[in-house]
C-alpha cells in the first residue's frame, strides 16, 4: 500500500515536473519532493482512523448527553468539556510521556491516533448534540406510537435525521483535524510537518520548504471538501 | 352489553398544577366510531396521547381488551401502542423517509418484517389512501393533504385494533379536507374501532355513535349525534357550541 502510494505520488509531484522542466532545482526532486511524500502517507495514515472513529464516538457521545441517564450525561458532558477545554497539544504529551508512569507506553503512532481521535470526538459530540436537540420532540411522539422503543427510534428516526443537519458542521471538525494532525511531531511521529520542518532545518531553505508544506494541507484540505460535498449533496438533498 | 375492547377509568392529568383532564372515564367497543369535540385546550388531545401513554396519566386505568395495560413496563407498552394507531394533527411523517419508507420502518424495526414483505404491505396500504404513485415522495414534496393520508398509511401498517386520530383534518387548507375524510370514511366503512377528535361536525355527525362534548377536561355531554344534535335539544352545549362554529345542526 505505502510503496503503491508513494509511486504514485513520487510519480505526480516529482516525475511530470521533471519531464516539463528537465532544470529543475535537484533540493525539490532529490529532497523534499520525496520526503514530504512520506509526510503525506504518514498523516493521512493519521487523518481517517482518528476522523472516522473521533466522529463515531462523538455520535455516541453526543447521543448520550442528549438521551443517557443524568449521571451518564453529565460524564458525556465532563469528557467533551475536558477534552475541549486544554490544549491538544498537553493532552498529546500526556498521553506519550505522562501515561509510561502507569506502565502504558504507547508507540508515537498509537499515542497521536488515540490523541487525536479524543480530542475529535469531544467536538464531534457538540456539533451531533446541537443537531440532535433540533430534531422536533413530534419525530419522537410518532415513533413511539407505532411501537419503537427508545433507543430504536434514537438509532432510526432521530440520529439520521440529526446527522444530515450536522454534517456541515462535523466536516469543519474533519478539516480542522488535518490541519491539527501536524501536532502529531510532538510525540515524534514524522508526517508532513515534521518531515517538512526537518527538511527546513537541515538545508536553510526554509521559506521554499514551508510554502511547499502548506501546498500539500491545502491539496488534503481541498480532497476532504470535495468529500463533504459530494456527501452533503447526496444525503442533504432528500430532504 | 359485550365486553368493551378499551375501556378507560378515572383518568386525571395535570400540567403545573393546572387540572387537564379531571376524572374522565368511557367505554369503547369494537367497532365503535367515537368522536370527542369541544373548545380548543379542552383536553381533547391530551386525552388521545394519554391514551397511548405519549402523555402519563397522574391517575386513572386503562384497560385494552380486559387487560390493564402498566406503562412502567416498556415490553408491554410497546405491544400496547402497536395495536393503537395515532393519527397527530400535525401529520409527523419522518422527514428523512419517503412515503414508502415511512410505512416501511415501523413494519421492519418494530414487525420485524423482511424488506420485502413490509414494501408489499405498505404499497396495499399506500393503495388503499389512493397514493401509489407517490411512494417515492418525501413528505417536503407532499401536499399536507398527503401527508395525512400517508400517515394514516402509516398507521394502518401495523394492523391497529383501534385508531386515534387527533384532529386529523384541522392543519389542512380547506380543499385538502375532503380527500382524508373520504379515507377515514373508508375505513369507517370497515368497522374501524376509532376515537377521532375533530371540529368537522358535518362530517362527525355522519359517522360518529357517540359524540363526547369535553371542556375543562371532563365529559359534559355524551350522547348519539341524534340525541345532542336535534332541534329539541337546542340547549345542550353541544347544540350552542356547534351553533357558534357557525355549522348547521340538525337531523339531515
Amino acid at each position: 500500500m505505502e510503496e503503491l502510494f508513494l509511486s504514485f505520488m513520487n510519480a505526480l509531484v516529482i516525475g511530470v515536473p521533471k519531464f516539463f522542466f528537465p532544470q529543475i532545482d535537484p533540493f525539490y526532486t532529490e529532497e523534499l519532493l520525496p520526503l514530504l511524500n512520506i509526510g503525506l502517507y504518514n498523516s493521512i495514515l493519521l487523518i481517517i482512523p482518528s476522523a472516522s472513529i473521533g466522529f463515531i464516538l462523538g455520535a455516541i457521545l453526543g447521543s448520550l448527553q442528549t438521551y443517557a441517564n443524568p449521571v451518564v450525561a453529565k460524564t458525556a458532558t465532563i469528557y467533551s468539556q475536558i477534552f475541549r477545554g486544554t490544549p491538544l497539544v498537553l493532552q498529546l504529551l500526556i498521553i506519550y510521556f505522562g501515561l509510561p508512569a502507569f506502565n502504558i507506553v504507547l508507540s508515537p503512532y498509537f499515542a497521536a491516533v488515540i490523541g487525536f481521535t479524543l480530542c475529535t470526538s469531544a467536538y464531534q459530540a457538540e456539533y451531533i448534540r446541537g443537531a440532535l436537540v433540533s430534531i422536533k420532540k413530534e419525530q419522537t411522539l410518532a415513533a413511539y406510537a407505532l411501537g419503537f422503543s427508545k433507543f430504536a427510534t434514537i438509532k432510526n428516526i432521530i440520529l439520521p435525521q440529526a446527522l444530515r443537519r450536522a454534517l456541515p458542521g462535523c466536516g469543519n471538525e474533519i478539516i480542522y483535524l488535518i490541519k491539527y494532525s501536524s501536532l502529531a511531531y510532538v510525540v515524534t511521529f514524522y508526517e508532513l510537518t515534521g518531515n517538512g520542518k526537518k527538511i527546513a532545518s537541515l538545508t536553510f531553505r526554509v521559506l521554499d520548504s514551508y510554502f511547499i508544506l502548506a501546498l500539500y494541507y491545502l491539496f488534503l484540505v481541498s480532497i476532504a471538501t470535495l468529500l463533504l460535498h459530494y456527501l452533503e449533496k447526496n444525503i442533504l438533498s432528500q430532504q | 352489553m359485550t365486553k368493551p375492547i378499551l375501556s378507560v377509568r378515572n383518568i386525571c392529568k395535570s400540567f403545573n398544577k393546572k387540572e387537564i383532564l379531571s376524572n374522565l372515564s368511557f367505554d369503547v367497543q369494537k367497532g365503535e366510531i367515537k368522536v370527542l369535540i369541544g373548545p380548543s385546550g379542552g383536553g381533547k388531545s391530551s386525552l388521545l396521547q394519554c391514551l397511548n401513554f405519549l402523555i402519563f396519566a397522574d391517575s386513572g386505568e386503562i384497560s385494552f381488551k380486559g387487560n390493564s395495560i402498566n406503562p412502567k413496563k416498556p415490553t408491554e407498552l410497546r405491544k400496547y401502542r402497536q395495536q393503537v394507531g395515532m393519527i397527530f394533527q400535525d401529520f409527523n411523517l419522518f422527514e428523512h423517509l419517503t412515503a414508502l419508507e415511512n410505512v416501511t420502518i415501523a413494519l421492519r424495526k418494530v414487525r420485524k418484517f423482511t424488506k420485502k414483505e413490509a414494501t408489499e404491505r405498505a404499497l396495499k396500504e399506500l393503495t388503499l389512501v389512493g397514493l401509489q404513485d407517490k411512494t417515492d415522495h418525501y413528505p417536503a414534496q407532499l401536499s399536507g393533504g398527503q401527508k395525512q393520508r400517508v400517515s394514516i398509511a402509516r398507521a394502518l401498517a401495523m394492523d391497529p385494533t383501534i385508531l386515534l386520530l387527533d384532529e386529523p383534518t384541522s392543519a389542512l387548507d380547506p380543499e385538502l379536507v375532503n380527500e382524508v375524510l373520504q379515507v377515514i370514511k373508508k375505513l369507517a366503512d370497515n368497522g374501524m374501532t376509532m376515537i377521532m377528535a375533530t371540529h368537522q361536525m358535518d362530517f362527525a355527525q355522519n359517522i360518529a355513535h357517540e359524540i363526547l362534548f369535553i371542556e375543562n377536561g371532563t365529559i359534559i355531554e355524551q350522547g348519539s349525534p341524534k340525541e345532542l344534535l336535534c332541534e329539541s335539544q337546542k340547549l345542550s352545549r353541544t347544540y350552542s357550541f356547534c351553533s357558534a362554529l357557525g355549522i348547521h345542526t340538525g337531523e339531515k
